[in-house]
C-alpha cells in the first residue's frame, strides 16, 4: 500500500525536535501557569487552615486565659469569740465538730456590714452577704485551725470573692445593659465600685484551679481532681493496652503464620481503629460494668475502655515500627545463629521502640481527649474529692470540660476554655515528645 | 563414609567438609535447584558463578538452613556437613548456623559499637565465661579480619559509622568470633570500591585453610583469584564442578565457556 518514498522517509533519522518552536513555547508557558495556579491553591488551601487553626485556638486563649485569674476582696475579719466560742470551750472529738460546724459566713458578714452600715434592708443584705464565696468558710476554718489564737483579733484578710463579682470585675457583665438584664444589680455596682476605689479588690492568679476538684460554684471550681481522674485512667490504659498492643505485632509481624486467620485477624484489627469510640464505650458498660461489675465512674473502668480503644492503634504502629526495621538486621542475627527469640528481643525490638513509643504517645493522646466511651461508663458524675486511686469515682479532663460547658452559670464558660486550654496544653507536650522522640531515634540504614 | 553418587564429576578422595546431593530447591512453584551435586572442602576456597537468577545465593543460603526463614521454600535432598544431615530432626539450626557462618551482600552491621558487633555471637552462644576472654575473641577477630588496626581506638563507635568496605570486614570479624567451620560469602564484594574488594580477597586467602569457604561471585577475575574450586550454575543446574584453573583454562561444557569468556550472562 505505502509507497517506496514513505518506506524511504520512515526509515529515516527523526529529525531533531524544535524545541524553541513556537509550539513548544506555549506548552513551556501553560505548564509554568498551570503550575502557578497548583502553588497558589496550595497556599491558599494552608492559609485557610491556619486561619481557623488561629481563630479557634486564639478564642478559647481569650477567654480562658480570665479562668486563670480570681477576684479577691479584702476584709477587716473580726475573729468574734462570741461566735467561735465552742472551738475554745471544747476538745478532742468535739473540737473537731466545733472547727467544721462553727458559724464562719457570720464573720464574713460581720466584716461586711461594717464595711457598708447604710445596708438596711433584707433583701439588700442578703445580696450583700453574697458578695463573697461560700468558699471563704473553709478558708476561715483553716486559719482558725492552725492557729486558734487568732480568735478574739481582727485580722485583713483576702476573701474570695463570688463569681458574679469576678464576672463583672473582669467585664464580662457590662453595666450599660439595663438591670433587670444582668446578674448584678446597680447597689452592688456601687460597692464594687467603692471597694475598688479603696483598693480592696484585686485579681490574682487561681491557684485554686489547679489544686482543686469540681465543684457547683465557678469560683471554687478546679481541674485537679478531673487531672488526677484523667492521670489514673491513662495509667490503666497504658499498663493494659501497651503489652498486649506491643505483643500481638511482634506476634502478627515475626511469628505467626501466613494463613487465611492470619489475614482475618489482620483486617479485623485495622476495622477496629475505625469503630467510633462510643462503641467501645458500650462494650465497657456491658462487659466491665454489668458483666464484672467493676464499680461505675471509676478510672479502672475508663482506662480498660480506652485500652480497647487504643490498642489498634498501637498495634498497627508497633507494626509499622516493626516492618520498618531492615530484613538484613535480621539475616545478619539469625546468621549469626541467633534465635527468632533473640532476634526479636536483641534486635527488632530495640530498633522498633521508638517507633512504638511514638504511636503508643499518640494513642494515648488520643485516649486523652476521648469523652464518649468514659460518659457511657459513668466518668461524667459530678466528683468533688480528687481521687486517690484507681477505684475511686472521678472524671477526666474532657468529661470536665463537657460538664462545665454545659453548666448555666456565666463564670463556667471561661473555666471551660481554661480547662481547655490546659488539656491543649498536654496533649501538645505529648505530641512534641512523640515528634521528638521520632526526629531524635529517626535511623537511616 | 563418603555418599558419593554415580552422576557426579567429583574425583578426590579427600574427605568433604559439606556435601550436596540431588538438592532440589522450590519457592512456590519456582523450581530454582534442580538436583545439584556439590563437595565443599576444609581447606579449600570454593566459588559459585553464573548469572543472576540461576540459584546461586540460594544454594548458599541451603547450607545454613538460612532459607528456613523463606516461607514459600522447600528443599528435598541431603546437605551434610561432617556427614551429618542438616535437615534432619536431630540438627539444632541455632548451632548450625554458628557452625556455618555467613557474610551477606551488602554489609549490614548491627546499629551497635563495634565491639558489641563482634561480641554479639560469642555472647548469644555463652562462647566467652569471663569479659577477658569476650575481649581476647573480639581482639583476635577483628585482628583476622584486619580491621584491628584501623579500630582500635574507637571500639564503642557504632560499627555503621565505618567505610563500606570496612562494615564488611567487621562482618567477617563477626562471623568469624563465633569460630565457624565454613563461612558463606554471598557477593561480599559487590557493594564495594576495587581498593576494598582487595582486601577482603586477601582476608579471604589469609582466612583459607582455617575455614572452608564459600563464594559467591559475578567477577570472573575474583573467582580466578582466590578459588580453589568453582562451580558454575545455569537455570538452577549445576553445569560444572571442578578445579578453578581447570574450570578457566579448558572448561567442558559449552555453556561454561561461553560464561567465562563474557559471550553470555
Ligand atoms: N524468596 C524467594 N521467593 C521466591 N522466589 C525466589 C526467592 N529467592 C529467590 N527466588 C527465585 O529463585 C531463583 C534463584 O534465585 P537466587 O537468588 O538464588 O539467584 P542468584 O543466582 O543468587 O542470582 P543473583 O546473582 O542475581 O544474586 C530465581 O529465579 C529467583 O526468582
Ligand atoms: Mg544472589
Amino acid at each position: 500500500m505505502s509507497k517506496p518514498e514513505d518506506l524511504e522517509k520512515g526509515s529515516k533519522l527523526p529529525q531533531p525536535t524544535a524545541w524553541k518552536s513556537n509550539e513548544m513555547l506555549k506548552r513551556v508557558k501553560g505548564r509554568y501557569r498551570s503550575e502557578g495556579r497548583f502553588k497558589a491553591m496550595g497556599f491558599a488551601a494552608i492559609c485557610a487552615a491556619i486561619i481557623a487553626l488561629v481563630l479557634l485556638v486564639g478564642s478559647i486563649f481569650l477567654t480562658g486565659i480570665a479562668g486563670f485569674s480570681q477576684t479577691y476582696v479584702k476584709l477587716d475579719i473580726y475573729f468574734d469569740p462570741a461566735v467561735l466560742e465552742e472551738i475554745q470551750t471544747s476538745s478532742g472529738e468535739d473540737l473537731e465538730n466545733a472547727f467544721i460546724s462553727a458559724n464562719y459566713a457570720k464573720l464574713t458578714q460581720d466584716s461586711l456590714r461594717k464595711l457598708f452600715p447604710e445596708v438596711k434592708s433584707r433583701r439588700e443584705v442578703f445580696r450583700l452577704f453574697q458578695f463573697v464565696s461560700p468558699g471563704s468558710r473553709t478558708q476561715l476554718q483553716n486559719i482558725v485551725r492552725e492557729d486558734p489564737g487568732v480568735i478574739g483579733k481582727t485580722q485583713s484578710l483576702w476573701i474570695l470573692a463570688a463569681d458574679d463579682v469576678d464576672m463583672f470585675v473582669k467585664g464580662k457583665i457590662s453595666r450599660n445593659v439595663a438591670q433587670s438584664d444582668r446578674k448584678v444589680s446597680d447597689l452592688q455596682i456601687g460597692w464594687i465600685d467603692s471597694l475598688s476605689a479603696d483598693g480592696r479588690l484585686v485579681k490574682r492568679f487561681n491557684w485554686r484551679f489547679f489544686s482543686s476538684g469540681d465543684s457547683r460554684e465557678p469560683e471554687l471550681a478546679g481541674i485537679w481532681g478531673a487531672t488526677v481522674g484523667s492521670f489514673y485512667t491513662l495509667l490503666v490504659t497504658l499498663i493494659v493496652a501497651f503489652p498486649i498492643g506491643v505483643l500481638a505485632a511482634i506476634y502478627l509481624e515475626e511469628f505467626a503464620p501466613q494463613n487465611k486467620i492470619t489475614d482475618i485477624i489482620e483486617v479485623n484489627i485495622n476495622n477496629l481503629a475505625a469503630v467510633p469510640s462510643i462503641v467501645f464505650g458500650l462494650l465497657g458498660l456491658a462487659i466491665f460494668l454489668n458483666v464484672f461489675q467493676f464499680p461505675r465512674s471509676a478510672p479502672v473502668v475508663g482506662g480498660l475502655t480506652l485500652a480497647l480503644m487504643t490498642l489498634p492503634t498501637i498495634i498497627i504502629a508497633a507494626r509499622a515500627a516493626i516492618k520498618a526495621v531492615p530484613p538484613s538486621i535480621r539475616d545478619a542475627a539469625t546468621g549469626l545463629g541467633a534465635s527468632p527469640n533473640q532476634v526479636v528481643f536483641h534486635h527488632v525490638l530495640p530498633l522498633s521502640m521508638p517507633g512504638i513509643m511514638t504511636g503508643t504517645i499518640i494513642g494515648m493522646a488520643q485516649a486523652l481527649g476521648e469523652t464518649a466511651p468514659l460518659l457511657m461508663i459513668g466518668m461524667v458524675a459530678f466528683v468533688v474529692d480528687i481521687p486517690q486511686g484507681i477505684f475511686d469515682a472521678s472524671t477526666a479532663l474532657p468529661v470536665q470540660i463537657f460538664l462545665w460547658a454545659d453548666s448555666p452559670e456565666r463564670a463556667f464558660v471561661e473555666k471551660t476554655s481554661a480547662a481547655i486550654i490546659v488539656l491543649l496544653a498536654f496533649l501538645v507536650t505529648m505530641n512534641g515528645l512523640a515528634i521528638w522522640l521520632r526526629q531524635k531515634f529517626e535511623r537511616r540504614w | 563414609m563418603n555418599i558419593q553418587a554415580a552422576d557426579t564429576n567429583i574425583t578426590t578422595d579427600r574427605e568433604p567438609k559439606m556435601q550436596a546431593r540431588r538438592v532440589n530447591v522450590f519457592y512456590g512453584d519456582t523450581h530454582a535447584l534442580k538436583d545439584v551435586n556439590l563437595d565443599i572442602y576444609a581447606d579449600e576456597v570454593t566459588a559459585l558463578i553464573g548469572p543472576s537468577g540461576c540459584g546461586k545465593s540460594t544454594f548458599l543460603r541451603c547450607l545454613n538452613r538460612m532459607n528456613d526463614t523463606v516461607a514459600s521454600c522447600r528443599v528435598k535432598g541431603v546437605m551434610t556437613l561432617d556427614n551429618e544431615d542438616i535437615y534432619s530432626k536431630q540438627v539444632d539450626v541455632v548451632q548450625l548456623r554458628a557452625r556455618v557462618g555467613m557474610v551477606f551482600q551488602k554489609p549490614n552491621p548491627f546499629p551497635k559499637s563495634i565491639y558489641d558487633n563482634v561480641a554479639y555471637g560469642p555472647r548469644i552462644h555463652g562462647l566467652a565465661r569471663k569479659g577477658d576472654e569476650l575481649d581476647e575473641i573480639v581482639f583476635t577477630s577483628l585482628q583476622k579480619a584486619g580491621l584491628w588496626d584501623e579500630v582500635k581506638d574507637r571500639l564503642d563507635t557504632s560499627g555503621t559509622a565505618l567505610s563500606g568496605g570496612q562494615q564488611q570486614r567487621l562482618c567477617i570479624a563477626r562471623a568469624i568470633a563465633v569460630n565457624p567451620e565454613v563461612i558463606l560469602m554471598d557477593e561480599p564484594c559487590s557493594a564495594l570500591d576495587p581498593i576494598a574488594t582487595a582486601k577482603i580477597e586477601e582476608l579471604i586467602d589469609e582466612l583459607k585453610g582455617h575455614y572452608a569457604i564459600v563464594i559467591v561471585t559475578h567477577s570472573m577475575q575474583q573467582a580466578a583469584r582466590v578459588s580453589q574450586k568453582t562451580a558454575f550454575f545455569h537455570l538452577g543446574n549445576l553445569v560444572e564442578y571442578g578445579d578453578t584453573v581447570e574450570i578457566f583454562t579448558n572448561p567442558q561444557e559449552p555453556k561454561t565457556k561461553d560464561y567465562i569468556t563474557g559471550r553470555y550472562g
